[in-house]
């Protein structure tokens, strides 16, 4: 056993270039459905208008979607219909376009939650646009959505591993080619899983303090 | 697509709802273990489930399966994929079940347990008659999520040969080169099927919010 975890080890560049690949794809595909999540949400709040009903039922659909169907249908599936992408493109793709879903949800029912009269409070201080949005809307928003937000990151990470099957270049798939290549499943899996449960520390590390920063500000 | 192709899916999702189901109800009494043991610092064990309930919540479940697909038949132990599905799924639900029964556990209050204790209760009584009933009432939205979640993520069982929905659809796709209708057949069966269990959540947390107000 301590011998299988050698051979892994030979191979930590594999899966240290599987790790970054895991990264880069989470914190974009992150940090775009963040930035479309809230954009949407914008549209979603608007509860008595056609449009918000139209974003509630697509939102809801994608909700009830396995990320791995969403994810074939759009490697295999889109192809048929004229739109073609490389395995980065459908992966990246997928988890932004499914994951802002879920953003919005979020985004908007912190938005919802919001006590009406700190903004108004705002307002008759002079706040308007923009530094109102930063300096009165924002710290409450974050620090509310923060830790719902972080588990949606680690669930970002989680549904990267899904990709392995569109033979993108990540953790599972890096552990993968080690055990396929010298046969030692459990060493190199078990190895996976646990840069998996790092990544996910760090995520709720980053979550508790930004939490505590936005406490020290109130 | 024929409709002998539409029948194969729809078999497959039989084969889906019968791991679910499989998975959940090994999950939720493993999962209330867990908590139990948490929650009543059993020496030596508490540390042990804690790690493990963390380790298993981060990790994704295709991992997870290969893990065990190819790592038990490794130490000697012979799994199928149908087991090892039932197996990945099980220890994948049962540690998100742990923590939601444990939180549930912590929120119950105190007093309770002493007065069960003062009117001469054993603690097994006590478990089933005052603490259960209370804290699956509390947690019951939150375990009905999960079953959505676990519903969510049983695609990934197709990858070690399991012959759910997924695996037709993929199958039927590459034998008439048209993979998009069978995906679709898959996500119409896939979608109101957790749209329904996402419903009754929607229904419970609504009913109890109700007559909590009401109380």
């Amino acid at each position: 056993m301590i011998h299988d975890f050698g051979i892994v080890w030979l191979h930590v560049d594999l899966l240290v270039s599987g790790l970054a690949n895991t990264v880069i794809l989470s914190v974009s595909a992150a940090l775009s459905a963040l930035l479309i999540g809230a954009l949407v949400s914008t549209v979603l709040v608007r509860r008595a208008h056609v449009a918000g009903h139209i974003v509630r039922c697509l939102i809801d659909v994608a909700r009830c979607t396995p990320f791995l169907l969403f994810a074939y249908l759009i490697y295999y599936g889109l192809p048929s219909l004229g739109v073609r992408f490389d395995n980065w493109g459908a992966g990246m793709v997928a988890l932004i376009v499914y994951h802002s879903a879920y953003m919005a949800e979020i985004l908007g029912a912190a938005w919802l939650a919001l006590p009406r009269d700190t903004i108004e409070a705002g307002h008759a201080f002079g706040y308007s646009g923009l530094r109102l949005f930063r300096r009165i809307v924002m710290p409450p928003l974050a620090l509310n959505a923060a830790p719902i937000i972080g588990n949606q990151i680690i669930q970002i990470v989680k549904d990267s591993a899904f990709l392995t099957i569109i033979a993108l270049p990540e953790l599972t798939n890096a552990a993968s080619a080690i055990q396929s290549q010298y046969f030692v499943p459990f060493a190199a899996f078990i190895t996976a899983m646990l840069l998996y449960w790092a990544l996910c520390l760090v995520v709720e590390a980053g979550v508790s303090v930004l939490g505590r920063m936005a406490d020290a500000r109130r | 697509m024929s409709y002998s192709d539409v029948l194969s899916i729809f078999s497959g999702a039989l084969t889906t709802l019968l791991l679910s189901l499989a998975g959940i109800a090994l999950g939720l009494p493993i999962g209330l273990g867990m908590a139990l043991i948490r929650w009543g610092r059993v020496p030596a064990v508490t540390r042990f489930v804690a790690v493990y309930v963390s380790l298993l919540r981060a990790s994704p479940l295709v991992t997870l399966l290969l893990l065990l697909f190819y790592g038990l038949p490794d130490l000697g132990i012979e799994i199928g994929p149908i087991s090892a599905g039932v197996l990945a799924l099980t220890m994948n639900t049962s540690a998100f079940y742990c923590e939601i029964w444990r939180s549930a556990l912590v929120a119950f209050p105190r007093e309770q347990l002493e007065a069960a204790r003062a009117v001469g209760m054993r603690r097994s009584m006590c478990f089933r008659r005052i603490v259960l009933p209370q804290i699956a009432r509390t947690s019951l939205p939150a375990l009905v999520n999960e079953m959505s979640q676990l519903i969510k993520v049983t695609p990934v069982l197709a990858i070690v040969g399991v012959v759910d929905i997924t695996r037709a659809a993929v199958r039927i796709g590459a034998d008439t080169y048209q993979p998009l209708p069978p995906f679709c057949v898959a996500l119409a069966i896939y979608i109101p099927i957790i749209f329904a269990l996402v419903s009754v959540q929607r229904w419970i947390e609504r009913r109890q919010a109700r007559l909590e107000a009401s109380a």
